[in-house]
């Protein structure tokens, strides 16, 4: 039994190794990874913070976004760290697809590894990258004029990584019941989309109409957000607590859907 | 080294009940080359697919190594290698990393792998291209590889399906080299699945399976002895002479042309020359062929091995059940 834990482990690492190398070697995907929420955070952000109020008659008036947040920008930048996160992590769970399609899934599926392990090594693997991503987004701090003190640093490491994995596991949960690429693309956006809109990224979540604020409400993207908000900016509508239950129940559920995804492979 | 017992394997579709595999049994020695025959659909690659665990028997089992396939997936997974079919290498690894990779999943100690993997490279010569990237390599390449991949870890069985698939004739000598290499320096026991006949008389045993039952199994010798002795085929311009001749000698000539007859016999290559020497009428061409496997097949199956049907068959059956 001891080995066979010992066989598991190595497994889970090594599977975790492949993805983590082959982002590494992969730089397009790298840096198109990064140009696009820069550019979400410089024309986006800066359009709305500025262009908008300008365009109805209202001037920028030197007051607060929020309470502590002095402009639009600030108060977007950690929402759109968490879209980084969500599409890197959903975008790593093509992996599998794609593992699938040229032949390479059965390699992994055939050797003497657990399932789980397969399916927790997939996701530590596409939650390591995200969390990567993530952390070139933090090199934008600066321009924006926000400090980062070397703590807050250490402690959005692991939070990074914590959301990434929940998120991830969404993906890998996806993935192991999926044949096609096209098709997971789809199911993906059709998702991913609507998460990040309903997560409060691009706009505070208080008066919204019922409808929209009991989306937001279930939306476990919302806590990660509001998590990345609290540790980035020292703003947030829940507290970290909640946020961490929030995203944890949500990550096990979905490993949880993704090992019995890996299980019932033949 | 394989006890196959009893295997069933039945899929549900949404057209109904398939039984891929129907109740098979059989033994492969250690040590030997096993080649496993059968039109496509036969049910091959589900048994394969049971074997190495990938798919659960619905019935029956198999004892593979001494581990059972059902209650130790585990164990048979460690005691086995594989080439696949299709090609399941990561394209975007070079040779060496794909090399790592398995030796890693299969928890080789690292001083072992390394050596293992130099030596496996040096056998497939590929030592020159192990850092390229396996995007760049031909499709020869590409399963010399795989075949090298799959005996990283010192598997006790190999199993080769249909591994010389879309490969040059020249390549696919060289891989049957290996194959013997194999053989002889590690004592593998090899379980292979091919379409081409000429490569099952590698084998010391063959299995034919046919909508999804073992429909033979013997040496590739044996085999041929079943479906008849050596057919000789005659052209002369004085038939009728030449078939009571014939008849008169206890054979049984059969008149396929105006002036072209066949005949049956035993170990014909030494009946030849006497043959010709005494026949009291003019041969004007005359030919041996002996039985091959691609016979075999088509006797046992009713098809040949590439082809589906055949007009010639006889033994052609209606069924419904067909292998997957």
């Amino acid at each position: 039994m001891a080995s066979r834990w010992r066989d598991d482990l190595t497994g889970l690492y090594t599977i975790w190794l492949r993805e983590v190398r082959k982002f590494w070697r992969d730089r397009p995907r790298i840096i198109g990874a990064t140009v696009q929420p820069a550019l979400f955070l410089l024309l986006l952000g800066t359009g709305i913070g500025q262009g908008i109020p300008h365009a109805f008659g209202v001037e920028p008036s030197g007051r607060e976004f929020a309470p502590g947040v002095p402009d639009y920008l600030t108060y977007i930048y950690p929402g759109i760290i968490a879209m980084t996160l969500l599409f890197t992590s959903v975008f790593s769970a093509i992996s599998i697809i794609w593992d699938r399609e040229i032949g390479f899934l059965k390699e992994v599926m055939v050797a003497p590894i657990s399932r789980w392990a397969v399916a927790v090594g997939k996701t530590l693997g596409g939650s390591t990258v995200a969390m990567l991503q993530g952390c070139l987004m933090l090199l934008f701090a600066p321009f924006l004029h926000i400090s980062l003190s070397w703590p807050t640093i250490l402690i959005l490491l692991p939070l990074l990584l914590y959301i990434s994995f929940s998120l991830t596991a969404m993906g890998i949960a996806a993935a192991a019941r999926m044949r096609s690429m096209q098709g997971f693309t789809v199911i993906m956006n059709f998702l991913t989309l609507p998460m990040f809109f309903l997560s409060g990224a691009m706009f505070p979540i208080e008066g919204l109409p019922r409808w929209m604020a009991i989306l937001v409400t279930l939306n476990p993207l919302t806590y990660g957000v509001d998590a990345l908000r609290s540790v980035v900016i020292g703003f947030h509508q829940f507290g970290v607590v909640q946020d961490l239950l929030v995203m944890g129940a949500f990550g096990l559920a979905m490993l949880a859907l993704a090992v019995v995804g890996f299980e019932s492979h033949e | 080294m394989i006890d196959v017992q009893h295997l069933r394997r039945v899929f549900e579709t949404k057209k109904g009940r398939v039984i891929a595999v129907k109740d098979v049994s059989f033994t492969v020695e250690r040590g030997e080359i096993f080649g496993f025959l059968g039109p496509n659909g036969a049910g091959k690659t589900t048994t394969i697919g049971m074997l190495c665990t990938l798919l659960r028997p619905t019935s029956g089992t198999a004892i593979l190594n001494g581990y059972d396939i059902v209650r130790s997936p585990h164990f048979v997974r460690k005691s086995i290698g594989l080439v696949f079919q299709d090609p399941s290498l990561d394209e975007r690894l070079t040779a060496r990393e794909n090399l790592e990779f398995h030796a890693r999943l299969y928890n080789v100690p690292r001083a072992i792998a390394r050596e293992r993997i130099d030596r496996m490279l040096e056998m497939v010569e590929l030592v020159s291209r192990q850092d390229d990237l396996v995007r760049h390599f031909s499709g020869g390449m590409k399963r010399r590889l795989e075949i090298a991949r799959g005996l990283i870890h010192h598997p006790r069985v190999l199993f080769l399906d249909e591994p010389t698939l879309g490969l040059d004739p020249q390549t696919r000598c060289c891989i049957w080299d290996y194959i013997h290499e194999l053989q002889d320096q590690e004592g593998i026991t090899i379980f292979l699945t091919t379409h081409y006949m000429e490569e099952a008389e590698h084998c010391r045993h063959i299995a034919i399976m046919d909508y999804g039952t073992l429909i033979a199994l013997d040496t590739p010798e044996g085999l041929k002895k079943t479906v008849g002795e050596d057919r000789i085929g005659m052209t002369t311009m004085q038939l009728d002479q030449a078939m009571s001749y014939l008849r008169g000698r206890g054979l049984s000539p059969s008149q396929v042309r105006e002036r072209e007859l066949v005949f049956e016999v035993q170990n014909g290559e030494a009946f030849l020359p006497a043959f010709v020497r005494q026949a009291p009428f003019d041969i004007l061409t005359i030919n041996l062929t002996r039985p091959t496997l691609e016979d075999v097949f088509l006797r046992k199956t009713g098809r040949t091995l590439r082809g589906e049907g055949d007009p010639r068959s006889v033994t052609s059956r209606v069924s419904t059940e067909k292998g997957s």
